[in-house]
């Protein structure tokens, strides 16, 4: 096995290094540090301490033409508790779910026949996946909106085959939204499944077989168990951004799909009120977080 | 009295090229009394008094010369800086015209682009600095203005505002010009096919009130003041209006129009136009005279119960490193060859009444009475006004009830 | 968790399983076909329309190579291009060494306030592209006043701190992936090293690293992805003369996707794919 020849057991407890694992293996505290803390410290920095500032401006208002006036007030918050605003985030969260659940069907077959291929073929096969993605994004959704038009070519493509007679309205529906958000995402499904499918032992398949089990429970409760993780990680990299993505349902949905953080968009920009748009988006931030975490909850006790 | 010509007389003193008696007549002649013109003389003899290399004293220059690949002699090339940071639109400008700025100022330019005033504002208002000229709308140069981001302009550099047309300049946003310099103007009516639905459409009704052939192929700008503007309008208000009686008409009138409307969208629609997605849009001139080059059979209107007008301007911020090279930009871009040229290039409105004059613009495009309306029409045309935080949080209420409706 | 026992049969009697999903592989390879379909039906058009002789993408007009030539020659676009390059590559080995470390220290370790690190580690994937986009330019500026005044260090804006934002929103992607790869990672592999008298470095580095590797290239690849598509956050960061793809395309759009924006983005898709068939190749003549 390659790994025994690799260890020379003649370098054991030579030098500051072995001495320094040691310690870091002593003491969780140290290991922690050195682990956690590149994340953390750039996070505190280039994250949290930036988003504080917008925290604040969820709490005050809006100046005239539209710089922050700093005097405290929770009216951004209140203003957010309407219906006009709260179906906006509803119907964000719904596509955004329908988006995954898609993602999910589709790329949980995907990302399992490329861990199944013969090894040579997966990197190739992983890479083919995600070059689309290395175009410009605002092409390749014009080069949806070209296919899904009413003289588009899918339509040109349906009728001349006959099977519909008029043109089926696709573009600037909710349907196109979702169908942007899926292609968009995909990969975000994609790659951390097929991370975990990767490292699934199959003998584990060919055991549950050999006990009587068909193809179903092999999947259910052999593969997707032992899987979650990926399942969980691709869920949670595909549903976040699609309740917050702006241009795909900007553009694909003519503006006629109007998504959370559209309306944010709108308050920083067009209305420049930055204090409405900070209180909604940390408003969103709060609803998704508190979520995320219940599904990781959810994910664990699954497993157990 | 336009003071940047005044400017510009003392500025031409101080620089050798105009007499004291020739300038104190100049200024009697215009109604300054004589104390005044004293103290006006002796507070400029203690200002910035620009070492100018020693030129003869041309009699009365105020035409700069039109021809390029000269630096016109009013402007000092030991005052240019080595570069400037243009913050532009997207393709709006010839990029051969700041090739050509390049060599003749030897100054290099290096270009940035935005896409909307808003976004333009929220990069300046998050402190974002090293831009030396903008190009703001009418609007956002009334918004800027008033936050105090704009530097004024020195007209001794920016001689050839002459050559604006009047009717451009002293807009609302900038009475006196002091802020801005006219770039290309617009105005935003709608664009249709003449072969489907004929040639006499006229009114704000074909777009709200569609027929039937045109149903299910409107097409809206994506811009709340634009569309609930253009309903106000057609309801007989003004577009600057933000009573709640007037504004729950316009609700009314655009939700019932919500189900015949295509798409809302700015940047798409002379795209759908042209492809016969759409039979009639809301568009900007430029986009309309575009699309109507790849599909002759479109034609422009501004409507009968108005239409909106706006105007890009240049300005320079504040915090601009390269001020004298700013101005002296805008100078450059102002020549009549050269706005002509940048014009056709662009296919907006210019607003340089000797470009338009002396040929330097496309015929065609000067025949169109979309893009140069006459007289009349200017009537007809609104400005888009900041309606202050109330009217802007019950346009925005507004808007986002009609999307989602 | 139904964990299967192993069983003790010879190998006469394991049925191979290969038959039995027969039927279900091929469901499974339609689904690839269709998926690539999917992913390459927008990309292939656009392709096609950066060939057409129209400034307008709807119509067809004929074929030219003319807004090939016109990329070509387009110097903003060459110098965003190799801006937009430059920061994804190096977005993308910072945020994999990071990604990596942070997803070994929510997995690997534990320590008081880990519940809220792991929270604070989604934040980034949760918060609207605009609220980090305007946070960070309101943060850079004040930062940039302070240095100033502080100790006279005069920075600005520029590709540096488009680099920084994008690390900053894409590492916590790299440790979503890295993680699911690192649960249920089977320690009896580094602990029969161990046994067999690694020490801790290099149990990690031949042992663990190599297992972690898969999930470790998704996640690099998945920082390339986000860094060069991204808009918003680059905007409101880029410094003057910084100019990145997205900022140069986006700004375009408002007068119409031109042909010479297909143009280009088909040149990138074909050089990308060449890059990687490429290294590919080169990989298999090495382990053969």
């Amino acid at each position: 096995m390659a790994i025994v020849e690799q260890v020379r057991p003649s370098e054991r407890g030579a030098g500051w290094l072995q001495r320094l694992s040691d310690a870091v293996r002593q003491r969780e505290s140290l290991r922690a540090l050195l682990l956690a803390g590149p994340g953390g410290l750039w996070l505190l920095v280039f994250f949290l301490l930036p988003i504080t500032i917008v925290f604040a401006y969820s709490f005050a208002r809006r100046g005239p033409y539209g710089a922050v006036d700093w005097s405290f007030t929770l009216e951004n918050y209140v203003r957010f508790f309407d219906w006009l605003y709260i179906r906006v985030f509803l119907v964000s969260v719904w596509l955004a779910l329908l988006t995954t659940v898609i993602c999910l069907v589709i790329g949980y077959p995907f990302a399992f026949v490329i861990a199944r291929s013969p090894r040579r073929w997966r990197n190739a096969l992983l890479v083919l996946v995600l070059v689309p993605f290395w175009t410009n994004f605002l092409v390749r959704t014009y080069a949806i909106m070209l296919l899904l038009r009413a003289d588009g070519l899918i339509n040109n493509a349906l009728q001349w085959l006959g099977i519909i007679e008029r043109p089926l309205t696709m573009l600037f529906t909710p349907f196109a939204v979702v169908l942007g958000l899926v292609y968009g995402y995909l990969p975000f499904m994609i790659l951390p499944i097929y991370a975990s499918i990767e490292k699934f032992d199959f003998t584990l398949v060919e055991a549950a077989q050999d006990l009587g089990a068909n193809t179903w429970h092999v999947f259910w409760n052999v593969l997707l168990p032992l899987t979650l993780p990926g399942v969980l990680a691709g869920s949670i990299l595909v549903f976040i951004p699609s309740v917050g993505a702006f241009v795909t349902p900007d553009l694909l949905g003519g503006g006629k799909v109007v998504m959370i953080a559209n309306l944010i968009n709108q308050q920083f920009l067009t209305v420049r009120h930055w204090p409405f748009g900070s209180a909604i988006s940390f408003v969103l931030m709060a609803i998704v977080l508190a979520a995320t975490m219940l599904y990781f909850r959810l994910g664990e006790t699954r497993r157990i | 009295m336009d003071h940047w010509r005044m400017q510009r007389w003392l500025s031409d003193h101080q620089q050798g090229r105009l007499s004291r008696r020739e300038l104190l007549r100049r200024l009697s002649l215009v109604g300054l009394s004589t104390p005044v013109l004293a103290s006006l003389l002796a507070a400029c003899q203690g200002g910035e008094a620009t070492p100018a290399p020693a030129t003869q004293p041309t009699p009365a220059a105020e035409t700069p010369t039109g021809a390029t690949g000269a630096l016109p002699d009013y402007i000092d090339p030991n005052k240019l800086d080595k570069e400037l940071n243009f913050y532009n639109w997207s393709e709006y400008i010839d990029p051969e015209i700041l090739t050509e700025f390049e060599k003749t100022y030897g100054v290099k330019v290096t270009m940035d682009t935005y896409a909307s005033n808003e976004d333009l504002l929220a990069k300046l208002l998050g402190g974002a600095t090293g831009y030396d000229v903008i190009v703001p709308s009418d609007y956002m140069v009334s918004i800027m203005i008033n936050l105090g981001m704009l530097e004024p302009l020195d007209y001794s550099i920016i001689r050839t505002i002459e050559h604006i047309d009047p009717a451009n300049l002293k807009a609302y946003y900038d009475p006196e010009n002091t802020y801005s310099v006219p770039y290309m103007w617009g105005t935003s009516g709608y664009s249709y096919d003449t072969s489907v639905l004929g040639d006499n459409l006229e009114s704000w009704k074909e777009v709200f009130e569609p027929r039937p052939e045109a149903r299910g192929k409107v097409v809206m700008l994506d811009d709340q003041r634009e569309v609930i503007g253009a309903a106000l309008m057609y309801l007989g208000y003004e577009i600057n209006e933000t009573s709640d009686e007037a504004l729950a008409k316009a609700k009314e009138l655009l939700l019932a129009q919500k189900p015949y409307v295509l798409a809302y969208s700015s940047q798409n629609n002379d795209d759908l136009l042209v492809a016969g997605e759409a039979l009639i849009s809301h568009i900007w001139t430029g986009d309309a005279l575009m699309s109507q080059a790849e599909k002759p059979s479109l034609r422009y209107v501004i409507p009968l119960e108005g239409c909106t007008v706006w105007q890009d301007n240049l300005c320079v911020p504040k915090t601009a490193p390269h001020k004298y090279t700013a101005m002296a930009f805008i100078d450059f871009l102002n020549r009549p060859d050269i706005a002509g040229r940048n014009a056709n290039y662009i296919m907006y409105g210019c607003p340089n009444k000797t470009a338009r004059e002396q040929g330097y613009i496309d015929e065609e495009v000067l025949k169109n009475p979309g893009v140069y309306p006459p007289p009349e029409v200017w009537q007809r045309l609104q400005w888009i006004k900041d309606v202050g935080e109330e009217g802007a949080l019950k346009f925005d209420r507004l808007w986002t009830e009609i999307k989602t409706g | 968790m139904t964990v299967v026992p192993a069983t003790t049969k010879t190998l006469a009697t394991v049925r191979p399983a290969r038959r039995r999903l027969s039927v279900g592989w091929s469901v499974l390879w339609l689904n690839v076909l269709l998926t690539f379909i999917f992913l390459y039906a927008p990309i292939v058009v656009m392709s096609i329309f950066s060939f057409n002789a129209s400034r307008q993408m709807q119509v067809w007009m004929g074929f030219t190579l003319d807004w090939y030539v016109r990329m070509v020659h387009d110097e903003r676009v060459r110098i965003a291009a190799q801006n937009s390059l430059v920061i994804a590559l190096v977005c993308m080995i910072v945020s994999t060494i990071i990604g990596t470390l942070t997803a070994l220290a929510l997995e690997r370790t534990r320590f008081r306030v880990k519940r809220l690190y792991e929270g604070a580690m989604y934040l980034p994937i949760i918060v609207p592209e605009i609220v980090m986009a305007i946070a960070l330019l309101v943060f850079f500026n004040l930062c940039f006043q302070w240095l100033d005044q502080l100790f006279g260090l005069r920075l600005n804006f520029g590709l540096g701190t488009i680099t920084i934002a994008h690390i900053a929103f894409s590492f916590p992607f790299v440790a979503v992936v890295v993680r699911a790869r690192l649960a249920d990672f089977d320690r009896t592999l580094e602990q029969a090293a161990q046994d067999l008298g690694a020490n801790d470095w290099q149990t990690f580095r031949y042992v663990t690293l190599p297992l972690l590797m898969p999930g470790i290239i998704a996640g690099a690849l998945l920082a390339f992805t986000l860094s060069i598509d991204d808009f918003v956050i680059t905007f409101f960061n880029a410094g003057v003369g910084s100019t990145t793809l997205p900022l140069e395309i986006y700004g375009r759009v408002r007068r119409g996707i031109t042909p010479d924006v297909n143009a280009l983005s088909t040149v990138m898709l074909l050089a990308s794919m060449i890059l990687v068939l490429g290294s590919l190749a080169l990989q298999r003549r090495r382990s053969t």
